[in-house]
């Protein structure tokens, strides 16, 4: 991408600003390119390519974000931007930004940890450690690693007594 | 090309039957968790299924979608293997029955997601890792159930029993199944087989249970020959698009 004309530039950092603005349809606080389904944006012959994964095969969401997408850069200008979907590498919860982890919390769920992939193969492996995002206890528990969406798992809170959603490790 | 196209739509078959079966425990199950968990795994099958559909039917060219793929295909055109169709029976058959046959999908995806042919390869990466998840759930329940109470503990016995025929057709290769271990995309049965056993052994261990084997091995889904069962299950399934082609909502 090296020999990028500036305007070209200038369109795909508009193209990021426009897509940090649509946010996931269950999370609605945290944006794609903070959930990290955002891969890149390149430009092509017909315009835009904005390359993006899903989260989870079944992820009932994931129409909903590519026709959310299309809206937000159609409003903004870029109505030949065209969405391509990109399975490999598979989406981790890795990439959500801080900022996006910091959004989780303040909603009222608790964000993925980093990085614990190899001990989630452990047949029988200890639950993770996951601070409660109402009081910051780290006297939680998990109540079902299937939740109310197929990112998040339930748990509950024995310091403060609520239940919360966790963002799985994937 | 034709081999890969089998093997997408066998798999595709597998997890679409088997996401069919799981949701029928939703709004019946022990617990609100259970309920909850019951459409995750399915909404994960369901999901994995249409993106081997979608490679299948790209493979194929003839212009048919993941859609027509699920909703316009009778029972003889279906090669899932016969264990997943099988039905839930009570909760501990539906257990057994998906760890016997998770715990061989997380198996073939590790093999699968490192082979040349790409699309396979990235569908095998994605569904491995909600596999993880599945093994770790039916693994957990077998357990619980099996060194349980005793009523629980008999249930749960029952079930490997009532399953474990089912399962031998997992490891019944054919031609196409041969080719594809030579083209890295299958483990050989043997050593699928061999992990399979060693995986379910730690489980068996925990939960006290163990496998009487009578030798009757029951089988043909990948053939496209099916229990009776399977009819039903595509019955229900495709009513609506059948009734109303084209259909959208």
């Amino acid at each position: 991408m090296g020999k990028q004309r500036p305007e070209t530039a200038n369109q795909i950092d508009r193209i990021w600003q426009v897509l940090d603005g649509v946010m996931d349809p269950e999370v609605p606080v945290v944006s794609v390119v903070d959930l990290g389904i955002v891969r890149d944006v390149e430009e092509c012959k017909q315009g835009f390519n904005i390359i993006i994964t899903p989260t989870y095969s079944g992820c009932p969401a994931t129409l909903q974000i590519e026709n959310d997408i299309a809206g937000a850069l159609k409003a903004a200008g870029f109505g030949d931007a065209e969405i391509v979907t990109r399975l490999s590498p598979a989406w981790t919860s890795d990439w959500m930004s801080e900022k996006g982890r910091q959004a989780l919390r303040t909603f009222g769920i608790a964000p993925p940890q980093k990085g614990s992939n190899v001990s989630k193969r452990a047949l029988f492996g200890q639950d993770p450690l996951v601070r409660c995002p109402h009081c910051d206890s780290m006297e939680t528990v998990q109540v079902s690693e299937f939740g109310s969406t197929a990112c998040k798992a339930l748990w509950k809170c024995k310091s403060c007594a609520e239940p919360f959603d966790y963002f799985k490790c994937i | 090309m034709d081999q890969i196209f089998t093997t997408a739509l066998r798999f595709g078959d597998n997890a679409m039957v088997l996401g069919q079966r799981l949701t029928h425990w939703i709004s019946r199950s022990p617990t609100i968790e259970l309920d909850i968990a019951f459409g995750n795994l399915s909404l994960d099958l369901i999901g994995q299924a249409n993106l081997f559909y979608e490679l299948a039917g790209k493979l194929e060219g003839n212009g048919r979608s993941a859609d027509d793929l699920a909703f316009l295909r009778d029972a003889s055109e279906y090669y899932n293997v016969q264990l997943v169709e099988q039905p839930n029976g009570n909760f501990a058959d539906t257990m057994m029955r998906q760890l016997l046959y998770v715990t061989y999908a997380d198996l073939v995806f590790e093999t699968m997601k490192t082979s040349p042919q790409k699309d396979l390869a990235a569908i095998a990466e994605k569904a491995q890792k909600e596999m993880i998840y599945h093994v770790r759930q039916a693994g957990e329940w077998v357990v619980r159930l099996g060194d349980g109470t005793d009523e629980s503990h008999e249930k749960c016995q029952a079930a490997l029993d009532n399953m474990w025929p089912w399962s031998h057709e997992l490891f019944a290769y054919d031609d196409v199944d041969e080719a594809m271990v030579e083209q890295g995309v299958l483990p050989s049965a043997e050593h699928l087989k061999t992990q399979w056993l060693e995986s379910l052994g730690e489980v068996f261990k925990r939960a006290g249970l163990i496998i009487r084997d009578d030798n009757w091995m029951p089988g043909g889904g990948r053939k496209g020959l099916h229990s009776e069962h399977l009819s039903y299950i595509l019955e229900e399934m495709q009513v609506l698009p059948r009734t109303h082609p084209g259909a959208q909502w």
